[in-house]
């Protein structure tokens, strides 16, 4: 064990997920503390899907380790469910139920009943501003309402760990931000852990700490900030006619070794690059049509690391 | 934690997704009924029982099995809803969630038990149409053995739909299992006029005690040379606890879809 003195929310040690002959999952751990958001970046495909499947124990633990709690995740299915609210990517609502039905349903599978129950769910409905939908059919609503009512429902049970997978994925971006000023309360007010699969930066920017999951593995875990320290000063993107021509040239003329994106743009690092965007035009004539200059991301991160962007598939 | 509580709340939520189905009321109940009517009407001039009295006539001689196939329609609809539970999702919110998978089962295959069986027993009112007026302790043993024969379809059929992964996959075990097993249970024919290999189907048939059992309660006169209710109970009662334990290790063994 390490850490602190005080017990992880989450321990992983070398946890490997094969199908086939395909690694989803190569070896990985991490630790996470409770109350903490910690999320994993990475592309589709990169193995987030398969970690969130174990962590949800829909998926049996082949390799390595987990404890949630304490609780060992492989003999303690039940123990870690207990703690365990869920929001799966797919819906799991009963469209021919209503919201509250739905509730109180979810509720009996967490051996709540009677008053007790109803009080959670009308403090749940309230939380998610539900309540004037609590007696429509949950087939009839919008996606970003149904979304609320998977979190009412994962939110029920008064979990001590939130799993969600790709939460934001088809939300607007109102609902998008409603959604993370409530995982922030929770971790916050009710020292919830919260932990997330997603492929946005803009995502893993909110999270206490990131892991970028790349091809089954953990390229780099921190902070968002402390990340984005490893890139030295600002991240420039050039576009070009002629990306070939122009990369050969800052490399003759300048001394700087830019990369070609699959998307034909050119990039490279640079401190302080504002006072230095004037050289390399005069530099280099003719040769660049725009200059962006920008504070590196996590994706100028995940690409530096690893060669690809978020949105391309592992 | 109380295990019950999840139970019947998965059994409740059977029967609240039967009432608001109305078609699959309608047809639960239809299909049997117009079988009844036109095979057992058609049939009427031509059947005699072999070996039994006259005045047993196909309508009486078909009734038993009419029920069996209510029962049997019933218990593969409800176990159909496992695969969409699977596609809309549900299923996996129940998975996650800090019920034994044992319970999971029971309170699946325990819904779709009563909906068989009440639809099974509101169709038994219809025997005296038939000309089958039961005493009082045949009508409660056919109540009973109906019970069991839900029980063991509907652990059977929970077994299959658990392992495919479309309603069309599950039709396939419908036409090559499940028909075939009414068609050779005694509900259409008796085994007394079979030859010697569909008899060996027909004993080896769980179903056929079912519907043996059923003639029995309802019409003795008819049952002559069926298995006796002894024989036909253990048999029911062994095959539903054998299907139950059957849907237990599926359920273990794929725990959800990859």
């Amino acid at each position: 064990m390490s850490g602190g003195p005080a017990q992880p929310a989450v321990l992983a040690e070398r946890v490997g997920q094969s199908y086939g002959r395909r690694r989803a999952l190569d070896g990985i751990g991490f630790e996470i503390a409770a109350g903490e958001i910690y999320g994993f970046l990475g592309p589709n495909g990169g193995g987030k899907t398969t970690l969130f499947r174990l962590l949800a124990t829909l998926l049996p633990l082949a390799e390595g380790r987990i404890e949630v709690f304490g609780h060992d995740l492989a003999r303690e299915a039940l123990a870690v469910r207990r703690r365990l609210g869920v929001v799966f990517q797919a819906p799991s609502l009963d469209a021919n139920l209503t919201v509250r039905e739905n509730l109180r349903y979810q509720g009996n599978l967490y051996g709540l009943s009677g008053a007790g129950l109803a009080g959670r769910i009308d403090a749940a409905l309230d939380r998610l501003g539900l309540t004037d939908r609590s007696g429509d059919r949950a087939g009839e609503l919008s996606g970003g309402l149904k979304r609320r009512v998977e979190i009412a429902k994962a939110l029920l049970h008064g979990p001590d760990l939130l799993l969600l997978d790709e939460p934001s994925t088809g939300l607007d971006p109102g609902v998008r931000r409603e959604l993370w000023d409530l995982l922030e309360e929770l971790a916050r007010e009710s020292g919830t852990t919260v932990l997330l699969t997603t492929h946005f930066m803009e995502e893993g920017d909110r999270c206490h700490r990131v892991a970028l999951l790349d091809q089954g593995r953990i390229v780099a875990e921190g902070g968002p900030a402390t990340l984005k320290e490893r890139i030295g000063g600002d991240v420039v993107v050039l576009a070009s006619a002629q990306p070939p021509l122009l990369t050969e040239g800052l490399h003759e003329r300048l001394g700087i070794e830019a990369t070609v994106g699959d998307d034909g743009l050119v990039r490279f690092e640079h401190e302080r690059a504002h006072e230095f965007v004037g050289r390399l035009v005069a530099a280099l004539p003719g040769l660049i049509d725009s200059v962006t200059v920008s504070r590196p991301t996590l994706e100028d991160v995940f690409l530096a690391l690893t060669g690809r962007g978020l949105g391309e598939v592992a | 934690m109380n295990v019950l509580l999840p139970i019947v709340s998965l059994t409740r939520r059977e029967l609240v997704h039967f009432l608001r189905q109305p078609s699959r009321v309608a047809s639960a109940a239809a299909t049997p009924l117009v079988f009844w009517l036109f095979f057992g009407s058609g049939f009427s001039g031509s059947f005699r029982l072999p070996g039994g009295p006259p005045e047993v006539d196909y309508l009486e001689y078909f009734f038993p099995g009419t029920v069996a196939l209510l029962v049997l329609f019933s218990a593969i609809f409800s176990t159909m809803s496992v695969i969409d539970d699977r596609h809309a999702g549900f299923l996996q919110g129940v998975l996650a969630a800090p019920v034994p998978r044992w319970a999971m089962v029971a309170g699946k295959v325990l819904g779709g038990t009563i909906l068989g069986w009440l639809q099974g027993v509101v169709f038994l009112a219809l025997a005296p149409l038939a000309g089958i007026r039961p005493d009082l302790g045949g009508a409660l043993l056919a109540v009973g053995v109906l019970a069991l024969l839900a029980l063991g379809m509907t652990a059977l059929g929970f077994a299959f739909a658990w392992q495919v992964d479309s309603t069309q996959g599950f039709h396939g075990v419908m036409n090559l299992l499940l028909i075939p097993m009414w068609l050779l249970s005694g509900s259409l024919f008796p085994a007394a006029g079979a030859p010697a290999w569909m008899r060996a189907i027909m004993a080896a048939n769980p179903l056929t005690y079912g519907v043996a059992a059923l003639r029995r309660a309802l019409s003795p006169a008819a049952a002559q040379a069926g298995p006796g209710v002894g024989v036909s109970l253990l048999a029911l009662g062994a095959f539903a606890a054998v299907c139950l334990v059957a849907d237990v290790v599926v359920v273990r063994a794929r725990p959800s879809k990859a």
